[in-house]
């Protein structure tokens, strides 16, 4: 029974990671690449020159000179992805004990795009995904509300799949709740980098995620199923 | 009858205890570890998740 869990959360993290390192590359590491150009100050946004605008580009993914580099962020990827499928599988697991629900490959892909709500979208909606050469306010509160946030959202999501009679209602309060209180700030702005690149960063690493965790969810319960039977 | 759900009800339990602990350290160790040489090498991949690490 563990070995279920255990198969199903590495074959599915190692698909879904393959697949999310493939995405990162295409469509968010150019805009990475850039950003630190501007944090380590070889690019500088409204130069002192006067010029009233900063070209685009000049960062390209270059395999050959950092290996290393794109090894290991396929590696990390996995791993966390390995390390989400197991969360994910852990619920499917406790769903089915429980008699709430029976796992398909393709209500998988549900369970995927409800954790990509909890674990990204909900948290980037005060904290958006921040370019190298950004600044942000103190790391431990940071990390506190980040945590909550997921928490909150993961238990809306919860409910809203199997809370019995009105409460499902919970997850909007549950939802609201962060967004209320409002992430950590500081009280001025200190980017480095263009606001159309760190939108760009934004947006990309939220759609390469979203893509990650529904090839997640559906190959989480594909193998889970598969080896149920 | 009794006996045995109990008994499956309680591998179970475990098993999906053991995946959560097993995917917690995990993530702790892709997205949180603060361990420099950790840092470097998940760092691109750390900021497009959006983990909060530094």
């Amino acid at each position: 029974m563990p070995m279920k869990l255990l198969t199903s959360a590495v074959f599915a993290g190692v698909a879904a990671g393959l697949i999310a390192a493939l995405l990162q590359f295409t469509f968010v590491t150019s805009s990475l690449l850039e950003g630190e150009l501007y944090e380590a100050g070889a690019k500088v946004h409204f130069a002192v020159d006067g010029s009233p605008q900063s070209p685009r580009g000049g960062a390209e993914i270059d395999f050959a000179a950092e290996p290393m580099r794109y090894v290991m962020t396929m590696a990390f990827n996995v791993v966390t992805y390995v390390g989400f499928g197991f969360l994910l599988v852990a619920l499917m697991a406790l769903a089915e004990a429980r008699g709430l629900t029976k796992i398909t490959p393709r209500q998988g892909l549900i369970w995927g795009i409800a954790g990509f709500i909890a674990i990204q979208l909900a948290p980037a909606i005060g904290q958006p995904p921040v370019l190298p050469g950004s600044i942000g306010a103190d790391i431990g509160p940071r990390q506190a509300w980040w945590m909550a946030t997921l928490l909150t959202a993961g238990l809306a999501m919860w409910l809203l799949a199997f809370g019995r009679g009105l409460l499902p209602l919970l997850a909007v309060p549950l939802l609201l709740a962060p967004q209320l209180v409002g992430a950590p700030t500081l009280d001025t702005y200190f980017g480095v980098t263009p606001a159309e690149l760190a939108a760009q960063f934004s947006a990309m690493s939220l759609g390469y995620a979203a893509a990650g965790w529904a090839a997640l969810g559906f190959f989480a319960a594909y193998f889970y199923t598969r080896e149920a039977a | 009858m009794t006996t045995q759900t109990v008994a499956t009800t309680n591998t179970s339990t475990a098993s999906i205890v053991f995946a959560a602990a097993a995917g917690m350290m995990l993530l702790f160790f892709s997205g949180y570890a603060q361990a420099t040489i950790l840092h470097d090498a998940a760092h691109d991949q750390r900021h497009a998740m959006a983990f909060p690490c530094h």
